[in-house]
């Protein structure tokens, strides 16, 4: 019998049964993914929820830092500087003591994180024109949070220090000294709100933990359960396969991420300063290199639990070294250079310069198109290294 | 009891028998280490900062050179016009702009005053603090070096600091607890949920169930094999700090080895509580990975202290435990306090501990569905 060409030829025909094929193939996916009742409500309700609890908590601000206080002075200008700390917003002065023990204990027990002794005679030394000693012991475990502490309380200590000058102005002229006035100003974040700096950061952070556990487990899954032999004895090409697999993750992720970003308009406020075509282009370039990169690492697992361990492995490392809480400048050389390849780091930067400074697409196409190389080299691997015989 | 080791040194056999979970489970707290240890950390060092010099005179020279030979900063760019600040914050490079009025030099001598503005990137507000206030310590010892003397005679409070436990301020101090804390609960949990998981999944444990071991044998014959690892485990990054680090448990050991055992065990009691609820291994993953990972790291007081968050996160994370095992290991590692100071979030580990395994007893199947 002979056959005539359809209508557009054979090719045509041929074009259209393989995107048919590719078609069913992402149906399956989706069933499979949809038919797990509890994984189906996890991957929207778990982003939502922890965006939603997380993004308030986060923040390097430093407040309410509890005091103790020794004043063995009591003098007029103790309890000056005393007031002083009281009414900064930094600090709160929780414990006066007389005791040095008792101190050090509320310091050991976590009840304050720093101790100001005054020692007796500080307002007459400030009287006398002498300097008066002041000494804090700050619990300096969070070494981080010890320096700040330290510079706000120096800080607080300059300002008293002008206020007696002015007040003694008349009794002892100062000589005018020469300088320096610095305004500063924060620009797109005028108030420093964290929030706007961790939505972007813990939204990557879930996008990336579900894409690469959810694509990564449905291929093992079917390893383990064997279902993926009746796949490989299929005419099915390698490709379509891998497609296949990460198309409904690709479509989940972003669908978080809009969830993500409808909760970081309405309940956060997040300024939307750039395109939001552009973060979404971003973001599913850096989602074909995740869940690339989650097939080629499933391809060498046989068992789930190998395989989350493999994962889990990555996505720590990944969102260490994305520059989530850190700068990311002041890693050292080989830790930028590792970063080359943490497409973590990228959408990182990608989506708080789109979001929160409106970069455009010019600004950002170094790290857009080391993302596409890395999508593609990521995906190149793991098409390469499925393998449809046993 | 011989029916009961054979069970264990099954288990053992299925752990070794995969190497590859074998060098990830000791890999993992390796890598933390030595990524907190030397390669992020919150300071900053060569940020990028642009000049805006209207003034181009012999101070507003001497100033740049000083703030950046400081080390904590990188020249990026020299800026003519104000307009150019948006345009290079937007590429991501710069973190501040530093600006100097027109004729700065002139002002400063004549006037004795003149002024300098840093403009600095908000959307990241650590470092933009952070550069604020290096630079502005940076001018006003500029400054003070100008006036001489006469500035000092004005300085009527000499404050002193004393940073008590951690003298020399180094952040692994924070980190190395925070690690155990994290590796620990995570692994424990993942671990033992997936394995019990496991065998519902495939039905091997109706083979296990109609087996003469009773089911608190099953459990603990499964969870066995982890807490050994995990107690490994605790070793490794104790020795690892220390080597590398040189960080010294300050407390008694013994007792810290024993609190280590006792927040292993929590965590696979909850573990163990994971896989009651899960009827299959990628539920119990989502729970134990995606559920836990970003609320211990984020509310357990590692690297955010839950002092400085809204009040009522207080109450938040108190239903986590490592919020309470952060506090045990600071204070027996750092601190060097005993039980005295920390018999609270013991018991309340304890108390944890408990309430998992009656949960789990309460929803531990023995009959098929």
């Amino acid at each position: 019998m002979r056959l005539s060409p359809p209508l557009g030829g054979w090719g045509a025909k041929r074009k259209k049964n393989k995107m048919r094929t590719i078609f069913y193939l992402i149906r399956k996916e989706f069933l499979q993914i949809f038919r797990n009742k509890f994984i189906s409500k996890a991957i929207f309700a778990v982003p939502l929820v922890q965006m939603l609890i997380l993004v308030p908590a986060v923040t390097f601000e430093l407040k309410n830092v509890r005091l103790t206080i020794i004043d063995k002075d009591i003098s007029p200008e103790s309890r000056g500087l005393i007031n002083k700390l009281n009414g900064s917003t930094f600090f709160k002065v929780s414990f006066s003591t007389f005791s040095d023990e008792e101190a050090n204990n509320l310091l050991h027990r976590n009840k304050c994180s720093m101790i100001l002794q005054i020692p007796s005679g500080f307002g007459k030394d400030i009287g006398n024109g002498k300097q008066g000693k002041l000494l804090a012991t700050i619990d300096a475990v969070n070494a981080s949070s010890a320096q700040l502490t330290w510079a706000y309380f120096t800080g607080v200590v300059r300002d008293y220090n002008t206020d007696l000058i002015k007040s003694n102005l008349t009794t002892n002229p100062v000589i005018p000294l020469p300088g320096i006035e610095i305004t500063n100003r924060y620009w797109y974040n005028e108030l420093l709100n964290y929030k706007y700096y961790m939505l972007p950061g813990i939204l990557v952070i879930l996008v990336t933990a579900i894409g690469f556990l959810l694509a990564g487990l449905n291929m093992v899954r079917e390893k383990e359960i064997g279902t993926i032999e009746q796949i490989n004895v299929t005419p099915v090409r390698k490709y379509h396969f891998i497609i296949a697999k990460m198309a409904p993750v690709l479509l989940i992720g972003l669908t978080d991420l809009s969830l993500g970003l409808i909760i970081g308009k309405l309940a956060f406020n997040i300024p939307f300063e750039g395109s939001i075509l552009l973060l979404f282009l971003g973001s599913t370039i850096f989602l074909v290199a995740v869940l690339g990169l989650a097939l080629f690492i499933s391809t060498f697992s046989s068992t789930q639990q190998q395989y989350m361990f493999v994962a889990f492995f990555c996505m720590i490392i990944f969102i260490l070294m994305s520059g989530i809480f850190t700068p990311y400048e002041s890693m050292p050389m080989w830790a930028q250079d590792f970063n080359l390849v943490n497409p973590v780091a990228y959408l990182m930067r990608i989506n708080r310069m789109v979001m929160l400074k409106g970069s455009t697409i010019l600004d950002i196409s170094r790290e857009l198109i080391s993302l596409v190389i890395i999508a593609i080299a990521f995906t190149t691997l793991a098409v390469r290294r499925y393998r449809k015989t046993t | 009891m011989k029916r009961f080791l054979g069970f264990v040194k099954k288990e053992f056999l299925h752990i070794f028998r995969d190497y590859r979970t074998l060098f990830i489970l000791f890999g993992i707290p390796a890598a933390q280490i030595l990524i907190f240890g030397y390669a992020v950390s919150t300071d900053i060092k060569n940020a990028g900062v642009a000049i805006l010099d209207m003034s181009h005179d012999e101070i507003t020279e001497k100033l740049t050179d000083k703030i950046i030979s400081s080390g904590f900063f990188r020249k990026t760019e020299t800026l003519l016009n104000y307009n150019d600040i948006d345009r290079i914050f937007k590429k991501g490079k710069t973190k501040a702009v530093i600006i100097f009025e027109h004729d700065f030099g002139k002002k400063l001598i004549s006037e004795g005053k003149s002024s300098l503005s840093i403009i600095a990137d908000g959307s990241e507000p650590n470092t933009a603090t952070l550069v604020t206030n290096y630079t502005t310590a940076i001018v006003n010892n500029f400054t003070a070096d100008l006036a001489g003397p006469t500035l000092n005679n004005s300085l009527r409070i000499s404050p002193e600091v004393k940073m008590l436990y951690n003298p020399e301020l180094k952040s692994h101090f924070m980190f190395v607890p925070g690690v155990v804390t994290l590796i620990l609960i995570l692994i424990c949990a993942l671990m033992t949920s997936v394995t019990i998981t496991r065998e519902k999944e495939f039905g091997t444990m109706e083979v296990l169930l109609v087996s003469p071991l009773r089911p608190i044998q099953i459990i603990l014959g499964k969870v066995m094999p982890y807490f050994i690892l995990s107690f490994i485990n605790v070793l490794l990054i104790l020795v690892l700090s220390w080597l590398v680090f040189g960080l010294p448990v300050k407390g008694s050991l013994i007792l810290l080895l024993a609190e280590c055992m006792l927040y292993i065990m929590m965590s696979l009691t909850l573990g163990i509580l994971i896989s009651t609820v899960s009827s299959n291994m990628q539920q119990a993953i989502f729970i134990s990975l995606v559920g836990l990972m970003l609320p211990t790291v984020l509310l357990s007081g590692f690297i955010f202290p839950i002092e400085n968050m809204p009040k009522i996160y207080d109450y938040v994370s108190s239903i986590l435990p490592p919020r309470y095992f952060i506090v045990i290991i600071k204070n027996i590692m750092i601190k060097g306090t005993g039980l005295m100071y920390i018999w609270k979030e013991t018991l309340i580990l304890i108390v944890m501990t408990v309430v998992f395994i009656g949960l789990s007893v309460r929803n531990f199947k023995i009959r098929l569905e």
